[in-house]
């Protein structure tokens, strides 16, 4: 899954390049409400528990665990249709938020619900993609 | 019957009223209806805790017409054209022809669908929609043509469904994002999502491994629905896969996103069907049994900003509605019809449905509960798991169901059947997931 990215490429928006600039930093980037306090993934740039523009950004500790996983055995789609088989998981944050990655550098069957993992940037051209490998 | 009051035929204004009082104002003169319609929901819910509509929409309209096309590949034929002969079917069915469609819906075919199909059968109704959530579409038309037809905006409604996915080899539930003929990933949200490469399975994959973690939901026990799926299409002449399976035979296959094998997933057919939805007085005049719409109800769920349960679906909310608008209970149905894209969605979604609890879908489905003969006969002509599943499903839950409550269901006949219930789910994007429930019954 690492290596050379041939895989479709990530696209911004000027609502979402905050969030790309941030992984190019190293960071995966949160947003809490100041309205409603609550903590939201995807980035978007309103809270979408309340709907208030006042929005603040928190960096992730990037840690977090498996909250449910699948691992992939047959994608049709170029760059992944080559990938196969790999982890497709659910992590859920310390932050309390959930988000979608994939579990890299280690055995596909050894991924768990529950198992710790982290947050780590892989190259993808002019991009960084955040994905997770276990702590 | 249409146009009554719901429950206590109380008129809205009684309603707002008092609600205004209790609230005040914003400050400024302009009142705070803040949660204004969740009150007035809530004030409108009945003791057994099913939401009230404030219109009785329960029997504004009744299945006439329903006709199944039987091939399940059909190379030879355009999609267009099996969406023409499945109208054909059906309104052949209900007695009527193409001069007494007043109302068009489809989904699935054509860009955009209402347009390319209205075109292509040369049709000029009073009411199109393509409203499109996926595989479940067909119930959220029923639902517009109920509404339609309550308001005398329309009396007759066509909704049609053809798809030649098999013989175009598309890869339903392991394109990825080609399935979609996508070439990139939009911003938002492709970007946070397919870039991961998700597929359908993987979608429901992720179901099924957080409510085996969480509930104890064996392989085995998804297994029993598939075996159940391929019994009752063993009964059905049209079938696409009709040899008996057993638990082994599914735990053996394949693994296609675990933990979902092959014969966990529904099966990829070519395959059409439309049916007739009509008004009361329409439906009198026809010549089979009207099979009136009793409730329906809809809802989505969705990433939930990233706080999800993963064990959970839509249904609560659209069967809730669907349940309080018909006045029917749930140990009252003879059959439901339940989309089964996988093994997973027909336990989440009796879960959903309330037919048991949450996180006892697994044992509810052993035993033979769910086939003939069983408490609830679910997908009786064999679902997509083994009868058909051309990409959108819901159309058929409607047929077979009429089917049901017509008596025309042969061999695979749940005897006496007055009452049946389909739930639909779809979702072709990601993370998001429609669900459609409708309560059809027999006078």
């Amino acid at each position: 899954m690492v290596g050379d990215w041939d895989r479709p490429l990530p696209t911004e928006s000027g609502e979402t390049k905050p969030f790309w600039e941030a992984c190019r930093r190293g960071q995966y980037l949160l947003q809490q409400c100041r309205a409603c306090g609550k903590v939201q993934a995807y980035y978007r740039r309103f809270c979408a528990h309340c709907w208030s523009k006042d929005v603040e950004e928190v960096v992730s500790s990037g840690k977090g665990a498996v909250h449910t996983f699948t691992v992939t055995y047959q994608n049709q789609t170029p760059g992944f249709r080559e990938a196969v088989p790999y982890v497709l998981a659910v992590v859920e944050l310390e932050e309390g938020v959930q988000v979608l990655g994939n579990v890299i550098g280690c055995d596909v069957g050894a991924v768990r619900i529950g198992m710790p993992v982290k947050v780590t940037f892989v190259d993808a051209g002019e991009m960084k993609v955040p994905m997770f490998e276990p702590v | 019957m249409s146009g009554c009051q719901g429950s206590g035929g109380t008129p809205p204004d009684t309603i707002f009223t008092p609600f205004l009082a209790r609230k005040g104002d914003m400050g400024d003169g302009r009142p705070d209806r803040s949660g204004f319609i969740t009150l007035l929901v809530r004030e409108r819910t009945s003791a057994d805790g099913e939401e009230q509509a404030m219109v009785n929409l329960s029997k504004a309209a009744a299945i006439i017409g329903a006709y199944e096309h039987p091939t399940r590949y059909a190379p030879d034929k355009s999609e267009l054209l099996l969406h023409l002969e499945s109208a054909q079917g059906a309104l052949e069915d209900a007695g009527l022809s193409r001069g007494d469609v007043d109302a068009y819906l489809t989904s699935g075919s054509g860009a955009p669908p209402a347009l390319t199909l209205t075109d292509y059968l040369n049709l000029h109704p009073k009411f199109v929609d393509d409203t499109d959530v996926g595989g479940a579409s067909f119930l959220f038309h029923l639902n517009l043509a109920c509404l339609g037809i309550q308001a005398g905006w329309f009396r007759c409604a066509l909704i049609t469904y053809g798809s030649t996915a098999r013989s175009r080899r598309v890869a339903v539930g392991t394109g990825g994002l080609a399935r979609r003929g996508a070439t990139g990933l939009a911003p938002t949200p492709d970007s946070f999502e397919e870039v991961y490469g998700l597929t359908t399975v993987g979608m429901r994959a992720l179901m099924a491994q957080r409510h085996m973690h969480q509930y104890g939901t064996k392989p085995e026990q998804l297994a029993a629905v598939a075996v159940a799926m391929r019994r009752h299409a063993s009964k059905n002449p049209h079938a696409m896969y009709r040899d008996p399976i057993t638990v082994e035979d599914v735990l053996r296959s394949r693994m296609i996103s675990s933990p979902l094998h092959m014969l966990d997933c529904c099966i990829i057919s070519d395959g059409a069907g439309a049916v007739v939805v009509a008004s009361p007085e329409v439906a009198r005049g026809c010549k089979k049994t009207p099979v009136w719409v009793l409730g329906f109800g809809e809802g989505v769920i969705h990433h939930e900003a990233g706080h999800r349960d993963w064990t959970a679906t839509a249904f609560p909310q659209a069967a809730s509605q669907a349940f309080g608008m018909s006045g029917v209970r749930r140990e009252d149905i003879d059959m439901a019809m339940v989309y089964d894209a996988f093994t997973i969605t027909v336990v989440t979604a009796l879960e959903g449905l309330g037919f048991c609890q949450v996180g006892e879908g697994g044992p509810f489905v052993e035993g033979g509960r769910i086939e003939l003969g069983g408490e609830l006969p679910v997908n009786t002509d064999g679902g997509g798991l083994s009868s058909n599943h051309p990409g959108r499903r819901g159309m058929f839950l409607l047929i077979e169901a009429t089917r049901q409550l017509r008596h025309e269901a042969g061999e695979r006949q749940v005897p006496g059947c007055r009452l049946a219930l389909c739930g639909a789910t779809g979702g072709g994007t990601g993370l998001r997931q429609s669900a459609a429930v409708a309560i059809l019954g027999r006078d």
